[in-house]
């Protein structure tokens, strides 16, 4: 039941991009068409639980039983830029085609607040282990499910016509809140 | 001065006295700010003590101790002037509310009557739920004595008038004091 | 360079958030009053100031490979140092501001002004950019967090103008009223910057 709340209330209640406005830059960056949306997602899916898991063993095991918590943003912010590049490294040996796929985003993550606010979420929410990849993956499928969406508008608003100076980004954030407003539909649920 | 050789030796080299020099500053802030961070996080305490019993001339912080509720244990401060409890600060929390969580500190005299409560930390929808801090809805709750009347919403029978359009939030609230009234009154005093 | 145009040009021209877009997540979350914003936009320039100064100054020491990682450890150290401060001597802000103020070390501003300004310019150019960017961006979201605070709370740094039982357009300091209120103001400033040049 517990994971049933926490995965409802990270997709839809509490969406990482609409409500906790985490992850916006790759948001507007790369919704222009869906099929990029969709190899976004899976990249930030990636190392999103993997951040989690490793920060959250950190976390655990070094930074408090050592009381040295103050180093947290930059052990973690580190932890990810690393995890980053061995993904790269990785994905580019083992499977090519994947890193055809998913590869020009891997260097757009490491600044993604996603990954590090979902990390750092894990941790004030004090879950364990178990509640942390679900939350992350949770988080992950709603990170995909608003960019999806929202690319799949922005392929409609290219065959209307905008006045000149919405065009572009201004337009494109009008249509982020009115979808932000559809999501707050969801409040209360949980 | 000429840029240095990206060799390995050099590069983890650099790596680590950038780090070392990180964690020295980092531990050196930590140690400067501890203190002014307890007395805040003290001080933040204290107010939230003083808005909900009459003055006290003692430390409520130091007397603090818990008792059981069915959401977990509760923090109770008791407030005293003299030797005399003049009442006890309560920090009660119900997960009612329309986005999840509300911590109410309500402070409660000898005897289970409210004397004052206030919203500690609560993610309600600001300009609907948020409404439960202000004193028209608030202080319907003062010198009632939830084991003689009914602090409910009169939608549920209670004598609580909701807030326009909050009545979940309303309802939360209650919630929060009763719990708070039922801990206390079960041989909570001290 | 002039370095008046170096300091200047964070404010329109090449402001972070309306013209480079950059940073967007806090410009959107933090800035549902007027006061959080300029407290977020203050913090994000301490930091991007220091950090402008400090990689400027090590710049030439740092092997190029770990350009990057360096980089990011000072900054993350910074914000560390911002996040105990606030901690300490304005909690208020730092309870509202919250998960933001550890997230300013993946703010794209920071890291993009240290590697396309502080470590190609000198460290008194750098200041200075750092400077203009970061004051640009705390105007920025001053400016969004005062429009979004006078249109959904009907008040402004928290002195209310209407009376207490008016009712606001909510709506605006909700998550919606963000994306919505940025996405004119972007409008906005783009027209401006057209009609100057």
């Amino acid at each position: 039941m517990n994971y049933v709340i926490i995965i409802i209330g990270a997709i839809f209640v509490n969406n990482i991009v609409l409500s906790k406005f985490l992850g916006v830059c790759p948001f507007m960056g790369v919704s222009n068409k869906v099929s990029t949306s969709v190899g976004m997602t899976g990249a930030v899916t990636f190392v999103m639980v993997l951040a989690t898991i490793v920060t959250w063993l950190l976390q655990r095991y070094v930074l408090d039983p050592f009381d040295i918590g103050f180093m947290q943003t930059v052990t973690f912010i580190l932890v990810i830029a690393a995890l980053v590049q061995m993904v790269e490294i990785i994905l580019k040996k083992i499977s090519p085609p994947l890193y055809q796929a998913l590869g020009v985003f891997l260097p757009l993550i490491t600044t993604n607040c996603a990954v590090l606010g979902v990390a750092l979420l894990t941790v004030q929410n004090e879950f364990n282990l178990i509640e942390g990849v679900v939350f992350s993956i949770a988080n992950a499928i709603g990170f995909g499910l608003a960019l999806i969406i929202f690319a799949g508008i922005r392929e409609q608003l290219d065959l209307v016509v905008v006045p000149k100076g919405m065009r572009g980004i201004p337009i494109a954030l009008v249509v982020a809140g009115l979808l932000a407003m559809a999501f707050m539909g969801f409040t209360g649920i949980v | 001065m000429a840029k240095k050789e990206s060799n390995f030796l050099n590069m983890v080299f650099t790596l680590f006295i950038v780090t070392a020099l990180a964690a020295t500053a980092l531990g050196f802030v930590y140690e400067l700010t501890k203190e002014p961070i307890a007395a805040a996080k003290l001080k933040a305490k204290l107010e939230a003590v003083s808005l909900v019993v009459p003055e006290f001339d003692n430390n409520p912080s130091d007397e603090m101790y818990t008792i059981p509720s069915d959401l977990g244990d509760l923090e109770c401060y008791p407030a005293r002037m003299g030797d005399e409890l003049i009442g006890t600060a309560i920090s009660t929390i119900t997960k009612m509310g329309f986005s999840g969580k509300i911590i109410v500190m309500v402070g409660l005299s000898p005897d289970g009557t409210i004397i004052q409560s206030a919203a500690l930390d609560h993610l309600e929808t600001p300009g609907l739920g948020t409404k439960m801090t202000q004193p028209k809805f608030k202080d319907q709750y003062i010198d009632k004595n939830p084991g003689k009347e009914n602090i409910k919403v009169t939608k549920d029978g209670g004598i609580i008038d909701a807030i326009t359009a909050s009545t979940i939030t309303s309802r939360a609230y209650s919630d929060a004091i009763q719990r708070a009234y039922d801990a206390y009154m079960k041989g909570g005093q001290k | 360079m002039n370095q008046w145009k170096n300091f200047s040009k964070g404010f329109f021209k090449e402001n972070a958030v309306f013209v480079l877009l950059l940073g967007l997540c806090p410009t959107l979350g933090v800035t549902s009053s007027a006061i959080n914003g300029l407290g977020m936009g203050l913090a994000t320039a301490f930091v991007l100031v220091m950090s402008n100064l400090v990689i400027s100054l090590i710049k030439n020491l740092i092997p190029d490979k770990v350009r990057i990682p360096v980089f990011i450890v000072v900054i993350a150290s910074f914000v560390t140092i911002v996040q105990l401060t606030m901690e300490a001597f304005v909690p208020s802000l730092y309870d509202a501001l919250g998960l933001f103020i550890p997230l300013i070390v993946v703010n794209c501003i920071i890291l993009g002004r240290a590697e396309a300004f502080a470590s190609k310019n000198n460290l008194v150019s750098s200041l200075i950019d750092g400077l203009g960017m970061g004051l640009g961006f705390a105007m920025a979201l001053t400016m969004l967090g005062a429009i979004r605070e006078i249109l959904g709370n009907g008040s402004i740094f928290d002195i209310r103008f209407v009376p207490e039982d008016a009712s606001t357009m909510l709506l605006f300091i909700l998550s919606p009223g963000a994306f919505i209120v940025l996405g004119y103001l972007i409008a906005f400033i783009n027209r401006l910057n057209k009609s100057k040049s």
